[in-house]
């Protein structure tokens, strides 16, 4: 007889796939941005302003692309509302259930929703791209303490955003994912390094906020050192239960070497500068040459989105 | 006699496995009562088990598990196939409403889980959760189905079209109380015979909180692939770690951005004296 591990798993696969991946890629970047978005605005130098707002862009399509994702996964799209309204009959009513992060994490969603949209609104009323008055009125509104209170929420709604998916697929019977509790964590930290790269690579396309690269770039080191720490404790948990050889089978284990990859710029940077910005920045072209690192934040990307491909194909294989 | 099916008292099935045949009539007629499509024609080429598992159209299936010592070239010491007519446990602690975001999964009137078709919207969740492998997406109606434990029958009065069907009474329907009973005293007549192996699984709430579709089996509940009860676990176990996990790293990151900040402000400088920015 063939002795079983601490946590032996018989459930069968969900088949979460592309549509799942690709929304669990746009709520790390959503998440990863707002809230980057909102210390550079409130805690930063005015010379972050322009920087903020490029943060401020990201969170509203990536949150409406990634409910359309929501939606598409499911078998029943027209039925997404049920996740929001109990349709059982004689028992109409909001819907909420807390025991499964699927629930909790369609709300957060749809209250987050609102936050980034009067973000997205905010930029383009800065920008000088919209001009209507009430528009104006939120923007003054936002410069206030009130404004204040209310993106330090909405940063907290979208850290909640990046990190509850890891949640969501630790709480089910699921080889791998059910076996490690650090998968929140993971998912929330790779976000914020992905949330930085994204600034990063969009203030190439802007030439704007040159003066926030080095916060940036310092970010992201710190953000992938505590994302190594928290994959670390990700396959020592796995070890435990016995799965560490299912999660790095081939052909896993190429993305999970890609999202290794995408870690060793910001670790090569945070080894060889530690907490120093090199005045040129070390994503930044410099004397007109193009250094090795310019695809850094590419790679990062690429890595963030490895990362969760890793954990969730191998959990369904 | 006809079992009497009261609404408000605990009903399900006792599953005797010792006196399975492997027949199949369970699954026959669970997909002739509930119109389920059968599966296109396969050959497993392993036992007489052509089905496989259990699916969102298959609530029936009857495990063949082979338990013949494969160095055995006579009577196999007594040992044979391992026969099992496995169907949706009906769990007193059923993972799979737990995690339901609908609402959709609901406990009936008779204490069995039910899926409600017209309020599933097929987001799967239940099917990662579910330790048994039970509920699946029926392709023809994309929501989540299993076995409802003919629900409609039993609102009619009428027991479950596998008990019903079943000619050596392996599956039998009726009040859990009852059926407790019964499956102490055959799990008592195999004992007094010497047949040590024989044990009760799910009869008590040891597994998932005890299950209302429960078994007697001829070995060790791994053999038959099922959960035993070092690895009764259920999916939301790992909220709380998984939550307060997310919050230390945003604690963390937090103190990241912080620090970030703090330290740009002196390293920018040399930057900012630098009128194109190429200053080593």
């Amino acid at each position: 007889m063939i002795p079983l591990a601490a946590s032996q798993h018989f459930a069968g696969a969900p088949e979460w796939t592309w549509y799942i991946l690709f929304y669990f890629f746009l709520a790390g970047l959503a998440g990863g941005t707002y809230f980057l978005a909102t210390l550079l605005r409130y805690w930063g130098t005015p010379g972050d302003e322009q920087t903020a707002r490029l943060g401020f862009y990201v969170p509203f399509p990536a949150t409406l692309l990634g409910l359309l994702l929501l939606t598409l996964d499911l078998k029943q799209p027209l039925r997404f509302w049920h996740m929001l309204f109990n349709t059982t009959p004689g028992e109409f009513g909001l819907n909420f259930n807390s025991r499964t992060p699927m629930s909790v994490g369609v709300w957060a969603l749809l209250v987050a929703s609102v936050f980034a949209f009067v973000a997205f609104v905010d930029s383009l009323v800065r920008d000088g791209r919209i001009r209507l008055p009430l528009a104006g009125g939120l923007s003054a509104f936002l410069d206030g303490t009130a404004g204040r209170i209310w993106n330090v929420v909405g940063a907290a709604l979208y850290l909640f955003i990046a990190g509850y998916t890891g949640v969501l697929l630790a709480v089910s019977n699921q080889p791998i994912w059910s076996d490690t509790w650090a998968l929140g964590g993971l998912f929330l930290a790779s976000g914020l390094s992905g949330g930085a790269a994204l600034l990063l690579l969009l203030m190439r396309y802007r030439r704007v906020g040159e003066s926030s690269r080095g916060v940036l770039e310092l970010s992201e080191r710190l953000f992938t050192a505590l994302e190594l720490l928290l994959l670390v404790v990700v396959l020592l948990t796995l070890i435990d239960d016995g799965t560490l050889g299912k999660a790095l089978d081939f052909p896993w284990i190429l993305l999970w070497l890609v999202a290794l990859l995408g870690m060793l710029p910001s670790l090569r940077d945070l080894a060889l500068r530690g907490l120093r910005v090199a005045p040129e920045g070390a994503g930044a072209a410099s004397g007109g040459r193009v250094p090795i690192w310019v695809a850094a934040p590419w790679l990062v990307l690429a890595g963030v989105l490895a990362l969760r491909a890793a954990v969730i194909f191998s959990g369904q294989s | 006699m006809a079992t009497e099916i009261v609404p408000g008292k605990a009903h399900g099935f006792f599953t005797d496995t010792s006196v399975c045949i492997g027949c199949k009539a369970c699954e026959v007629a669970c997909k002739e009562w509930n119109e389920l499509p059968s599966k296109p024609g396969g050959f497993l080429g392993e036992s007489l088990d052509n089905t496989g598992t259990l699916d969102g159209q298959t609530w029936r299936h009857v495990k063949f598990i082979d338990n013949v010592p494969d160095e055995t070239m006579g009577s196999g010491d007594g040992k044979a196939f391992l026969l099992m007519s496995d169907v949706c446990k009906h769990c007193q602690h059923a993972s799979c409403m737990d995690v339901c975001p609908t609402g959709a999964i609901v406990r009936t009137e008779f204490d069995t889980v039910f899926i409600q078709q017209s309020v599933c919207n097929g987001c799967r969740n239940c099917i990662a959760a579910c330790p048994y492998d039970v509920i699946d997406i029926d392709p023809d109606k994309d929501v989540a189905r299993k076995c409802t434990l003919c629900y409609d029958r039993l609102q009619g009065g009428m027991e479950p079209a596998c008990a019903k069907a079943c000619p050596t009474e392996s599956i039998q329907f009726g009040p859990l109380d009852e059926l407790h009973r019964k499956a102490d005293e055959r799990l008592a007549a195999l004992h007094s015979q010497g047949i040590e192996e024989a044990n009760l699984y799910g009869r008590d709430d040891k597994v998932y909180g005890g299950l209302n579709a429960f078994f007697l089996l001829m070995d060790k509940p791994e053999t038959y692939n099922l959960p035993n009860e070092k690895n009764d676990v259920l999916p939301q176990r790992n909220n709380q770690g998984g939550y307060l996990g997310l919050l230390g790293t945003a604690v963390l990151g937090l103190v990241g951005a912080v620090i970030a900040l703090r330290n740009r402000g002196v390293a920018a400088r040399p930057a900012a004296d630098s009128a194109d920015g190429d200053s080593p």
